[in-house]
C-alpha cells in the first residue's frame, strides 16, 4: 500500500455561492465523498481546507500577497489515502465532487524521506 | 427478595466491594487473597444463613465477617504479614488496629482505584474486560466463561496470567497522578466499551446475562461521573452512548431471544427514563472543546431514539458516522454508515458504495448487500443472503437472515 495526496485545485472565483443550504449541501457532498473513502479503510487523513489568502516569499525577501497574480487555479485543500496503486488512486480521485464547480484534482505518489 | 434470589445478588455487589476495598489495602500483588477472603465470606454467609435464617443487616454481616476473616488471614501469615504491613499506606503499628474501611467513600474510591489498575493496555482487551467483571462486577468464572461463549478453563489462565502480568509491572491501585489522567481514562473507557458491546453485540443467546454486562458497564462508567477527578465530558459521552443504547434492551429481541432489527422493533419497549438521562448526560459531554469517537456515537445513538424515520435524522446518522469514520475505521462503523446512506441518499447510491468495502468474510457484510437489493434486485439479494448464511455463525444471526430469505423469496 501507497501513500497518495489530493491537491484539490480550483479557480478562487468559482467557489460555490449560495444559500446556507446549498452551501450545507456541498459540504454534504464532500463529507460524503470523504466518508466513503474512510468507510474503505482508506483514508490516511482528511487533510485540510486552505483559506483563500496568502503570501508568496521568493528571493531577496520579495514577497507577494496570493498566490493568485499570476495563476487563476488555486489550492483550495489537500487530503492523503492510502492505496495499492496510481490506478486505483485515480479511480477514487474521479468520484471528488470538485469537478461540478470547475475545479480538478492532482493526484501525486508521496515519497518517504 | 428471597433468599435464594437475595444470596446471588448480594454475591455480585458486595463481593466487588469487599474485593476492592481488600485489594486496595493489601496491594495487587495479593489480590487473589482478597478475592478469596470475599469468597469464604460468603461461603459462610450461605452456610449459615440457610441454618439460621437471614440476619438483620446481611450487608453488615458481610463486612464483620470479611474484616474477621482478613484480620485473621495477616494473623496467620506471617510473612504475608510482615511484608503487607510494610507496604500499607495507614498502617498502624499494632496489627489488630488496622483498619478496614467498608466505608461507601472507600469503596468508590477502592473501585476507582481498581478499574485504573486493571485496565492497562499491557494486557490484553479480553483478559481486562474478564478482570474487570472478576473483580468490579462481582461475575463468577462460569459467567464470565458464558459472557466470552468460552470455558471455566480458559478464561481461569486468562485471568491467571492477566494477575501475573499486573504483578511484573508492579501496577499499583492508585489514582493516577493529574497529569497522567486523560491518557489513563482513555484505557478504562475503552474497556468500558467493550464490556458494553460485549454483552449488546454478544453472540450468546442468554439475553439475561447480556443485559448485565451492558448494565455494569454503565454502572461503572456512571461511578466515573461521580467523582470529580474523572467526570470528565468524554465520560459522560460514553454514559450517554450507553443510555441511549441500552434504552433498546427490551424492543431489540424478541420472547425466543432472536434479534429484532431497528426497523421493526416495537418503540412502545423503547425506555423513555433511560433516553431522557442519557440526554442529560450528553449534555454534559458537550462541555468543554473535546470531541472524542464516544461524542459522535453517543450522537448517532440519540438520534437512532427518534422515534420518526425521516430523511434529516438519517442524515445526521450518515453525517455523524462520515466523522466518525475519519477519526477511526471500523468494519461495523463502515457497514453502519453505508445502512444510513441508504436510507438518506437512496438504495442505488448505497449499493455502490456498498460493494467498494470489500469485507468478504464478514456474514454482515452479505446481510447489507441483501438489504440494499431488496426491491431493487430481489434475485440478488436473495444470493447475498445465502452468501451471509454461509458465513453466519451464531444460531440468531443464521434464524434472522432465514427470515429475510423468505421474506425476499415472496417477492422474487
Amino acid at each position: 500500500m501507497k501513500d497518495f495526496l489530493f491537491v484539490y485545485r480550483n479557480d478562487f472565483k468559482n467557489q460555490p455561492t449560495g444559500s446556507p443550504e446549498e452551501l450545507q449541501a456541498v459540504t454534504k457532498r464532500w463529507m460524503d465523498w470523504i466518508g466513503g473513502i474512510a468507510a474503505q479503510n482508506k483514508l490516511a487523513s482528511p487533510g485540510n481546507r486552505l483559506g483563500s489568502e496568502g503570501r508568496v516569499v521568493r528571493p531577496n525577501n520579495v514577497v507577494t500577497d496570493g498566490p493568485y497574480t499570476e495563476i487563476k487555479e488555486l489550492i483550495g485543500g489537500y487530503s492523503i489515502i492510502t492505496v495499492a496503486s496510481y490506478d486505483e488512486a485515480v479511480e477514487i480521485a474521479k468520484g471528488c465532487p470538485i469537478y461540478e464547480f470547475g475545479g480538478n484534482v492532482e493526484v501525486r505518489d508521496i515519497v518517504p524521506m | 427478595m428471597k433468599q435464594q434470589e437475595l444470596i446471588p445478588h448480594l454475591f455480585r455487589t458486595e463481593f466487588s466491594k469487599i474485593t476492592a476495598v481488600l485489594g486496595k489495602l493489601f496491594g495487587f500483588e495479593y489480590i487473589e487473597i482478597a478475592e478469596d477472603i470475599a469468597s469464604d465470606t460468603f461461603l459462610l454467609a450461605s452456610e449459615t444463613w440457610s441454618l439460621k435464617g437471614l440476619p438483620e443487616n446481611p450487608v453488615a454481616w458481610l463486612y464483620t465477617v470479611a474484616k474477621n476473616k482478613a484480620r485473621d488471614y495477616l494473623r496467620r501469615n506471617k510473612l504475608f504479614n510482615e511484608k503487607i504491613t510494610a507496604e500499607i499506606q495507614y498502617a498502624s503499628t499494632e496489627l489488630h488496629e488496622i483498619e478496614i474501611d467498608l466505608s461507601d467513600n472507600n469503596i468508590i474510591d477502592s473501585q476507582l482505584q481498581m478499574m485504573f489498575a486493571i485496565c492497562q493496555p499491557s494486557i490484553p482487551a479480553e483478559a481486562q474486560i474478564g478482570l474487570s467483571l472478576r473483580i468490579l462486577c462481582g461475575f463468577g468464572i462460569e459467567e464470565i466463561a458464558n459472557a466470552f461463549l468460552s470455558n471455566k478453563e480458559t478464561i481461569n489462565k486468562r485471568l491467571t496470567r492477566a494477575r501475573e502480568k499486573l504483578r511484573e509491572e508492579n501496577v499499583k491501585i492508585a489514582f493516577p497522578a493529574a497529569q497522567e489522567i486523560d491518557k489513563r481514562l482513555e484505557n478504562v473507557l475503552t474497556t468500558l466499551y467493550l464490556l458494553f458491546n460485549e454483552g449488546y453485540y454478544s453472540l450468546s443467546q442468554n439475553t439475561t446475562l447480556r443485559k448485565e454486562l451492558c448494565f455494569e458497564a454503565t454502572r461503572l462508567s456512571y461511578l466515573l461521573t461521580i467523582n470529580e477527578a474523572t467526570n470528565k465530558p468524554v465520560v459522560n459521552a460514553l454514559l450517554a452512548l450507553m443510555c441511549f443504547q441500552a434504552s433498546r434492551l427490551e424492543a431489540r429481541t424478541n420472547e425466543n431471544g432472536e434479534q429484532v432489527l431497528y426497523e421493526d422493533q416495537d418503540t412502545n419497549l423503547w425506555d423513555q427514563e433511560l433516553i431522557n438521562r442519557g440526554k442529560i448526560f450528553l449534555n454534559k459531554a458537550a462541555e468543554g472543546n473535546d470531541l472524542s469517537k464516544y461524542h459522535i456515537e453517543a450522537g448517532i445513538a440519540w438520534w437512532h431514539t427518534d422515534k420518526q424515520d425521516t430523511a434529516e435524522k438519517w442524515d445526521g446518522i450518515l453525517q455523524l458516522y462520515n466523522r466518525l469514520l475519519i477519526i477511526e475505521y471500523s468494519p461495523m462503523a463502515a457497514l453502519n454508515r453505508t445502512y444510513a446512506l441508504s436510507k438518506a441518499n437512496g438504495k442505488p447510491a448505497a449499493i455502490i458504495e456498498a460493494e467498494k468495502l470489500n469485507l468478504n468474510n464478514n456474514h454482515l457484510y452479505y446481510t447489507l448487500l441483501g438489504y440494499l437489493y431488496t426491491d431493487v434486485d430481489n434475485e440478488k439479494a436473495i444470493e447475498h443472503l445465502k452468501s451471509a448464511l454461509k458465513l453466519a455463525k451464531s444460531e440468531t444471526a443464521k434464524i434472522t437472515i432465514e427470515k429475510s430469505i423468505s421474506k425476499v423469496t415472496v417477492k422474487a
